[in-house]
């Protein structure tokens, strides 16, 4: 028997929630599908903006390399931590700014 | 510092607002606030995760978000349109590393992360959830720079197969899984770096035996592995603000990989296995049954008369614009045809060019009016009532033999009826095959004459004509 799993039955059964993770599949399987329906709607023509954006929100990752890079005292994973943000930077800067530049450009008939 | 509540609520709004920015997208009208609120949801997320405990680390921190925002802001401001597909691909690919670097970090220092069990180990679930977020992550770094090397022109966009290529992939990919299981189960560094070594290893080696005409189906589904990669990271963190954005990004590039699958007539597993587009060329020229047939060719000025003439022109560009950039050159045409009182419009077929959109961003480049650009749909039931096609630097979305021939390999794959229109004028360097490796019968058609050059130097050539 797994001692973790033993350990997290014991707190569960404690408090007498639900496990976190529980909760996270929750959150997750309904962001799903309001993904869903959100980019069903999206206009083709705009599908590379779409990708250029997505692109950019996906590196909301960043909130996990910031965790990383978190403490004071320099070590490997801090190391490695603020490196992703760096990556998660260009992302989000280049990502948004070129979504913003393609958008402008799409104009109507004048 | 906020409370633990209000931290959640924060993240609640961001959440909240990255989902308007999706939403803004219906429509060119409302995108551009739709980008604003991203942007603000967005600058939210980090700053509460700025402002908590466990970060202090601010002068190192805001170094490396100055030198990445710098880099990210250049980029954005001088890629050139058409090579939006290769920049895109690159994008993933950094999501991807950084996935898998934060991953690494976790499994290192796990005590930082709040996610450590009494001894100092990890839990059993955060490591199936690092499992899977190093995994996803890990391969989509090294299949995104594979992507980006094949867009770019740096890698052969030809499709690489050899023998033995699926049962390598296969044995590999038990390898990295069993590896995996055994780090979930033992919580071992190495375990977890041999399925990290793996992984990387097969994302190279899924992309390369596929080629450039599949990359907007590669390119989508990587767009949403990149989602998933951050959704995995936040399972391991517990953070709802990852699990829901990861979750946007991962469903919005499953949609674009259906639509561009749907768009070809072929399944997911099929664009996958690789290798179209070699086979059936490699078949032609070995069978000799290439018979010649007598094609119409004329000049950049028959076309300009054909066009000047006409009531209505449906222009159907394809990848060569993108190659040629004539774009620009395209919109001088249009213009000039537009002043003359002819009806233009533009035809979009789902997978013309490199990435979904693609024309779509060139044109808009150009400043010709989205309201004269249709998909597909839309305007398949025209072409009967066109005067003239214009197809540039398109080819197998115009093939006829997807729709007469069954034993054609494009056969059931939606195209643009171009055929049907009263003229065709056909804009190519050479007869040469399409990326499909098939002829096409619609340069031989009667109502068809092809204008054998560069799309650029056609444009620019027609317009003169016109004057």
């Amino acid at each position: 028997m797994n001692i973790d799993a033993v350990e997290n039955a014991a707190q569960a059964a404690q408090d007498g929630a639900a496990d976190p993770i529980v909760l996270s599949v929750t959150v997750f399987v309904l962001a799903i599908i309001v993904g869903y329906h959100v980019v069903w709607n999206v206009t083709p023509a705009l599908h590379t903006p779409l990708m250029s954006v997505t692109n950019a929100i996906s590196s909301i990752i960043i909130v996990g390399a910031l965790l990383a890079a978190g403490p004071l005292e320099m070590n490997l994973a801090t190391v490695l931590g603020l490196i992703a943000v760096g990556l998660a930077s260009v992302n989000i800067f280049g990502g948004f700014m070129v979504t913003q530049r393609m958008l402008a450009m799409f104009k109507k008939r004048t | 510092m906020l409370s633990a509540n209000m931290v959640e609520l924060a993240y609640l709004v961001a959440s909240v607002l990255i989902i308007f920015a999706l939403k803004g997208l219906a429509s060119p009208a409302s995108a551009r606030r739709g980008n604003a609120f991203g942007m603000l949801g967005m600058g939210i997320a980090a700053l509460v995760t700025l402002q908590l405990d466990a970060v202090q680390n601010y002068a190192w921190i805001v170094a490396a978000i100055a030198i990445g925002g710098l880099i990210g802001g250049v980029v954005a401001r001088k890629v050139p349109m058409t090579h939006m597909p290769q920049t895109v691909a690159f994008m993933h690919s950094l999501v991807g590393l950084a996935a898998v670097l934060i991953a690494v970090s976790a499994c290192y220092d796990p005590v930082a992360y709040g996610i450590a069990n009494a001894q100092g180990g990890l839990y059993l679930a955060s490591r199936v959830e690092l499992f899977l977020g190093t995994f996803i992550g890990a391969i989509t770094f090294t299949a995104s720079l594979i992507a980006f090397g094949k867009l770019q022109g740096l890698l052969s966009g030809r499709p690489l197969q050899f023998s033995g290529q699926h049962l390598l992939n296969l044995v590999l990919g038990v390898v990295m899984i069993g590896s995996g299981i055994m780090f979930c189960v033992s919580g071992a560094w190495l375990p977890f770096l041999i399925m990290l070594a793996v992984a990387l290893v097969l994302g190279v080696l899924l992309i390369v035996p596929i080629g450039g005409a599949d990359m907007p189906v590669i390119v989508s589904m990587l767009n949403s592995y990149s989602g998933w990669a951050a959704a995995g990271i936040g399972f391991t963190l517990g953070n709802n603000m990852l699990i829901i954005a990861g979750a946007l990004v991962g469903s919005s590039g499953a949609i674009l990989s259906y639509i561009m699958c749907k768009a070809m007539n072929r399944s997911l597993f099929n664009v996958l296995l690789g290798g179209f587009g070699g086979d059936a060329a490699a078949a032609s020229a070995a069978g000799g049954e290439v018979v010649e047939r007598p094609v119409k060719s004329g000049a950049a000025e028959d076309a300009a008369f054909m066009i000047g003439n006409a009531r209505s022109v449906v222009i159907i560009p394809g990848y060569g614009l993108a190659v040629a950039r004539a774009q620009h050159a395209l919109k001088e045409m249009v213009d000039v045809l537009l002043k003359q009182g002819v009806d233009v419009k533009f035809a979009i077929h789902p997978v013309a060019g490199r990435m979904p959109g693609h024309m779509n961003v060139l044109l808009a480049e150009a400043d010709v009016p989205y309201d004269i650009v249709f998909e597909m749909d839309e305007i398949n039931s025209e072409f009967a009532d066109t005067d003239v096609a214009l197809v540039i630097g398109a080819n197998d979305v115009v093939n006829p033999a997807a729709k007469t021939d069954p034993a054609s390999p494009i056969y059931g794959m939606p195209i643009l009826e171009a055929s049907k229109a009263k003229h065709v004028i056909v804009v190519k360097r050479s007869l040469a095959a399409g990326y499909a490796g098939l002829d096409n019968d619609l340069f031989y058609m009667d109502q068809t004459m092809m204008l054998f050059a560069d799309a650029k130097k056609a444009c620019e050539a027609i317009v003169q004509a016109l004057d």
